[in-house]
């Protein structure tokens, strides 16, 4: 029939086309992540939906912060704003890194990471891919946060430089995070039920920081969770490369709380990726 | 050696999920080039079948071979080999359909060119130029089941998984979809078909093989299956439709067996062991003054096979001849 005329579909039986290869290159698995990330950047350019659900959610953040509890936290609002700035930096990101989760769950729940599975690419493409991609809505969610923080009248008191650095390190914070949120995507059947279980770990880590309040502020039992929690370290470093204070020490911290979210959400998340049937 | 005539092997494939037993030591074997019906009822392990075949899914006993490479051992190659189309397209609805296509064509390393121009090829061939740059998630069924398809055949791949690929389909996109499928195999493709309908099978398969349970019960073409259930259906239409019921119960009567009233046809079956009873059934009828529209004799629809293979009571000469899956 030759209405479907493919060139290069293998001939009738028996004449095999070239020999199936053994093995996937690294430079190949390299190529199928780039992919892979264009997908997901494709997605974004093309759904507005999510381009404004990434830059409102910071503006709300901003703007219900601030003004609330402005003026009962720090006597005044500009005050407030220079000291929440760089949390609502934190917090933004932090929750956008649910999406990558959501957005796992759901390739799983319509089969397209069946399709991925059973083509000859790089078995950990699709969540490299994903993750990559996920870096540029992040970079979004800090830069949305940071001008329309600077239009409410937040200016930044350290150097161009500390702050590029302070958005970096967000953006690195992030990268480690979305693994844990990677495997919450890949371990349940529906991308609303990360976004709840998301929640339900997200709130207390926020909120139960330094991020609105001083820690001093708080009671005692609660100032050891504050303490304790690396979202703590990581607004306490970009403070000090916002507005200044302390930063060798916080950024240390963050980086190696990065490293261990990092080291020990990726091989799980790769793991139950592979494992999914 | 694996046998070079047959492009898909698999002998005694078993898979449990927890307490259920979706495979219980299951054969499949498709000669290259030629059409493997699977069939058999919602939840009889089709699915699970094609997963273990397409790498997704490992059997915990039992061995596949895709043109001769191990399906657990040689993954990489098999995935090189195959092209799969699942029951629910699995197409990125976020992407166009162009993107769909160039995506694969770009995982599979393809130059950005050539991939470009391998999806525009597709997207004609299955009538979804116009659609090309909208995203999937505006298509119809019968479109989407298209682009799944048109994504399976970037890589074109020489065995060719189409799991229940009509499921859900109106009639029109149906037959476009047979359609697509005889041209591939006329391209010499090899294609494993699962499908819950018997005309399917018959229409596109050269083999079938039923499974229910997790089990093999019967193999062969479509021709073997109708023969073995070593009856005939006799069918009986009256001129004068309302004599039908007089007609089921006159026939039921001298040949001792249920006969069955299709009244929208206006004609009666009934299963007969042979022609021997046929001349009985005419002076019965004609005793009685019934006239005749039609009168035949013919082999069982696959229908009525796969009915008596599936239901409470299976033919007894076919379980007898094909013992060989279970």
């Amino acid at each position: 029939m030759t209405a479907l005329d493919f060139p290069g579909v293998p001939g009738p039986a028996g004449s095999a086309g070239p020999a199936p290869a053994r093995r996937l290159s690294p430079v190949t698995g390299l190529r199928n992540t780039f992919t892979l990330t264009w997908r997901s950047l494709l997605k974004l350019k093309t759904n507005y939906e999510e381009i404004l659900s990434l830059s409102l959610t910071p503006i709300m953040y901003l703007l219900l912060f601030t003004y609330v509890f402005g003026g009962a936290v720090s006597g005044n609002v500009h005050n407030y704003l220079q000291y929440v700035l760089p949390g609502i930096l934190v917090i933004s990101v932090v929750f956008s890194t649910l999406g990558t989760g959501m957005a796992l769950s759901q390739d799983m729940a319509t089969g397209v990471f069946d399709r991925f599975r059973s083509l000859p690419i790089s078995r950990t493409a699709p969540l490299a891919g994903a993750v990559l991609g996920d870096v540029a809505r992040y970079a979004i969610s800090v830069a949305i946060s940071l001008l329309f923080g600077m239009l409410l009248g937040f200016r930044i008191q350290t150097s161009p430089l500390a702050a590029v650095a302070g958005c970096l390190l967000v953006l690195v914070f992030a990268m480690a995070m979305c693994w844990f949120s990677a495997l919450l995507g890949l371990l349940v059947k529906q991308a609303r039920s990360v976004q709840w279980m998301g929640s339900l770990i997200y709130f207390p880590l926020t909120f139960g920081s330094n991020v609105l309040v001083k820690t001093s502020t708080l009671p005692g039992w609660m100032q050891a969770f504050v303490k304790g929690n690396p979202l703590t370290f990581l607004t306490e470093a970009e403070r000090g490369l916002l507005v200044g204070g302390p930063v060798a020490t916080p950024v240390i911290r963050s980086l190696l709380w990065a490293l261990g979210l990092f080291v020990v959400f990726a091989p799980l998340a790769v793991r139950a990726y592979r494992r999914k049937t | 050696m694996t046998d070079d005539t047959y492009a898909i092997e698999a002998r005694g494939l078993v898979k449990r999920f927890r307490k259920t037993t979706a495979l219980d030591g299951v054969d499949l074997a498709a000669r290259a080039g030629t059409v493997l019906g699977l069939l058999g009822p919602n939840g009889a392990g089709k699915t699970t079948a094609v997963r273990i075949l397409a790498t997704l899914l490992r059997q915990d006993a039992g061995e596949a071979r895709i043109c001769g490479f191990d399906t657990t051992r040689d993954a990489h190659q098999v995935r090189q080999l195959v092209g799969l189309t699942g029951q629910y397209a699995s197409v990125d609805d976020g992407l166009s359909g162009t993107s769909n296509l160039v995506m694969i064509g770009r995982l599979l390393g393809m130059s950005r060119k050539n991939a470009k121009s391998r999806a525009s090829e597709l997207l004609g061939r299955f009538e979804l130029t116009e659609a090309a740059g909208r995203p999937a998630s505006t298509y119809s069924g019968g479109m989407r089941r298209r682009l799944d398809l048109a994504a399976s055949l970037v890589g074109r791949p020489r065995v060719l998984y189409l799991d229940e690929p009509t499921t859900g389909l109106d009639p029109r996109s149906r037959n476009e979809m047979w359609g697509i499928i005889r041209d591939l195999v006329a391209d010499g493709v090899t294609v494993l078909l699962t499908t819950q309908y018997m005309e399917e099978a018959d229409q596109l398969a050269h083999d079938i093989t039923v499974i229910d349970h997790g089990r093999v019960i019967a193999t062969g073409t479509p021709d073997d299956l109708k023969a073995a259930s070593g009856s005939r259906v006799l069918e009986v239409t009256p001129a004068d439709h309302g004599r039908l019921a007089d007609v089921a119960t006159l026939i039921s009567e001298r040949i001792s067996a249920p006969a069955a009233v299709h009244s929208d046809s206006g004609t009666v079956s009934v299963q007969v062991a042979d022609g021997t009873s046929l001349p009985a059934v005419v002076r019965v009828l004609e005793d009685k003054g019934i006239e005749l529209a039609e009168f035949t004799l013919r082999k069982p629809s696959l229908d009525e096979v796969f009915l008596a293979l599936t239901g409470d009571s299976p033919s007894p000469s076919l379980s007898a001849k094909d013992g060989d899956g279970s």
